[in-house]
């Protein structure tokens, strides 16, 4: 009874709410650029190397001088030149998603950490930039710029991917592919422009953490969230609303198990608290693996005139 | 430009696609090493003296081979049966957590039989891992990759939990570390006054084992059936169920028997950084071998050698041993197009 009013106490707070919208963001952004891919058809498990590169560059280029908008079109261009390497391998060369994503997820990573301590070369505490504030709102609205971009962006994403002839080409390639071609599109190019364009709101959503949640960059930062915003993709149905909603309640209950950890300190090992996010992300794919409708091309590469 | 099917992939090809995949890294890699100033002959001079230029570096890159031997038959097993276990990494600690908590004196063994009870606890502990994800894709169609990824993160703070609670050691100076395990539980060095244990003669024995099964067993006959077709395989009569179930245990088992080695061969205590990403460095070890079992070892060995190699040359120079990670991904990258064009070759119009 104890627990129960503490968790009422902490879900009606408006300091917890804010902290929910920020703990989405990069989940907002991760999946909704996982969901453009694999809605083309492409698995992108260069996901979690993608968002390493994302908040990498992007606190390079602000620590370098530059201003902080600079630096997320700086990670933004770096998540789509990643996401580019993975879709010549997987699109017109066809090769298998799986090992492409993680050898991109491997590249991704090593590379930022090559160059941070290139630059850095004995930085034993973090060097720190200016990050995002929060506008000056009331209540749970006192967000970065980064997490209204997240918020507009679902919006663009939705409309695009349901009310715009681009949107259905990127639909029509994760579908049926062999009647894309056959009206006249091209499979290669529409795959290509959605894996480019998905990693770069992964690479967003790592440049997040470094610009306005932190304002260093940590090795192992990104800890795991590309990969539960795989999950997360499966939970949303491929769906841009669905993933919000999902990116949001995931922050809940992460936001939830810090709140408790604080109450509940001491009892229990933090550890347990820290393990909630993945196994929520597991039990999620669990409960709707049965009824998820994949994209139907989805990791099945296309060649044209092969079937 | 188009991709054409080979009808058939000359033995030449299969065994100069690794060759040539590496050479392409070294020289793509070769571009950072240049942007860092330094001399990139040189560099890679000293990354090769570093890994086999001496008999101390030669076994310290046959101690790092070691686990990724292992790590590598389990994703080359897992993946040939067409399992996607990016897992390795929690089964090894899984494993070596099996290791600590049998091997610490809960056991009061002669070593004869304390070792292969503890390897052979390991390796349940690590096949029982990969188990759930493998019985949730084949009961409820649940994708293994990411519950295979997510379990990583679970058990290293199972593992992170279990050293700072039950299992810290008293005399640890608070160090999150376990105690050590018991002078019966060690394997025996294989070279006097080196790190080089008879683990590797474990790896070495198992990869030789898991080929004599794979060509000459049924039991490998339908791994590999189903790997290369589920459908074919299920209407031939095969139990594709129980054949990816059986999978699931090896694979995890050998990365789980790549913990306790690490534990019981080298280290003597867990600690969280048991593994340097042995798990994750094991897919590019199988993807290199072509997921051939003889293979894995010469590959395993390749990656270690970078790795050793690299920690060597970034003392003597001003570039970052991340090098080692970059030419890894980098070589696993030029190894799927290799393969590729090993299957495939290319053709105008």
């Amino acid at each position: 009874m104890e627990l129960f009013q503490t968790i009422l106490d902490i879900l009606v707070s408006a300091a917890f709410w804010t902290a929910v919208l920020r703990i989405a963001t990069p989940y907002i952004l991760g999946t909704l650029g996982e969901l453009l891919c694999e809605r083309a058809g492409v698995l992108n498990l260069g996901i979690e190397g993608i968002m390493t590169m994302g908040a990498m560059a992007g606190w390079m280029a602000v620590y370098q001088g530059a201003d902080l908008w600079t630096g997320v079109l700086v990670a933004a261009l770096c998540g789509g030149l990643m996401g580019l390497l993975h879709a010549t391998l997987t699109v017109p060369l066809g090769l298998s998603q799986h090992v492409a994503g993680i050898g991109v997820t491997l590249l991704g990573t090593s590379l930022s950490y090559f160059v941070y301590r290139l630059v850095l070369p004995q930085a034993s505490t973090p060097p720190t930039i200016e990050p995002f504030q929060p506008l000056a709102l009331p209540g749970a609205l006192a967000q970065t710029p980064m997490t209204y971009l997240a918020l507009i962006l679902v919006a663009v994403v939705a409309y695009v991917l349901y009310r715009t002839p681009v949107g259905l080409a990127v639909r029509m390639v994760g579908e049926n592919p062999a009647a894309a071609e056959a009206q006249g599109l091209s499979v290669t190019a529409v795959r290509i422009g959605a894996v480019v364009a998905g990693s770069a709101l992964m690479a967003l959503a790592g440049a997040f953490l470094t610009l306005s949640a932190f304002n260093a960059f940590f090795f192992n930062m990104v800890n795991g969230r590309g990969w539960i915003c795989i999950a997360l993709v499966v939970f949303a149905s491929w769906r841009p609303g669905k993933a919000l909603l999902g990116a949001v309640l995931f922050a809940a209950f992460d936001a939830l198990q810090l709140r408790l950890q604080q109450v509940a300190g001491g009892v229990l090992p933090y550890q347990l608290f820290l393990m909630m996010p993945y196994l929520l992300s597991i039990l999620a794919l669990v409960l709707v693996a049965r009824r998820a409708s994949y994209p139907r091309a989805l990791m099945i590469p296309y060649r044209k005139g092969e079937r | 430009m188009r991709l054409e099917p080979r009808e058939h992939t000359p033995l030449a090809a299969r065994l100069l696609a690794p060759v040539a995949a590496v050479a392409a890294a070294l020289a793509l890699c070769a571009l950072l090493v240049a942007w860092t100033g330094a001399p990139v002959l040189r560099a890679y001079g000293l990354l090769l003296e570093g890994a086999a230029g001496s008999r101390f570096a030669l076994t310290e890159t046959l101690t790092r081979a070691t686990p990724l031997i292992l790590t590598g038959l389990a994703a080359a097993v897992a993946f040939r049966a067409k399992l996607w276990n990016i897992g390795a990494e929690g089964q090894l600690y899984m494993g070596a957590l099996a290791a600590v908590v049998l091997g610490g004196g809960m056991l009061d063994l002669p070593t004869w039989l304390l070792l292969p009870t503890v390897m052979m606890a390991g390796a349940a502990a690590g096949g029982a891992t990969l188990l759930g994800p493998a019985v949730l894709k084949v009961r409820f169609g649940v994708d293994e990759v990411v519950t295979t990824l997510l379990l990583n993160f679970i058990v290293l703070l199972l593992v992170s939990m279990l050293l700072e609670g039950a299992l810290k050691d008293p005399m640890g100076m608070g160090w999150p570390q376990s105690a050590p395990v018991v002078e019966a539980a060690e394997l025996p060095k294989l070279v006097e006054r080196t790190r080089l244990h008879t683990g590797l003669l474990v790896a070495l024995g198992l990869s030789a084992l898991l080929w004599l099964i794979d060509t000459r067993t049924i039991w490998g006959y339908e791994n590999r059936a189903v790997g290369a077709n589920p459908r074919a395989a299920a209407f031939a009569g095969m139990p594709v169920t129980r054949v990816m179930l059986r999978t699931a245990l090896l694979s995890g088992g050998l990365a789980g028997l790549a913990g306790v080695i690490e534990v019981c061969g080298l280290k003597g205590y867990l600690t969280l950084d048991l593994s340097p990403g042995f798990g994750y460095s094991g897919i590019v070890v199988a993807m290199l071998a072509q997921l051939h079992p003889v293979g894995v070892v010469g590959a395993a060995v390749f990656i270690a050698g970078i790795f050793v190699g690299a920690d060597a040359m970034s003392r003597a120079m001003p570039v970052p041993n991340y090098i080692a990670d970059v030419l890894v991904a980098t070589s696993l990258l030029c190894m799927l197009v290799a393969g590729l064009l090993t299957r495939y070759r290319l053709r105008r119009g």
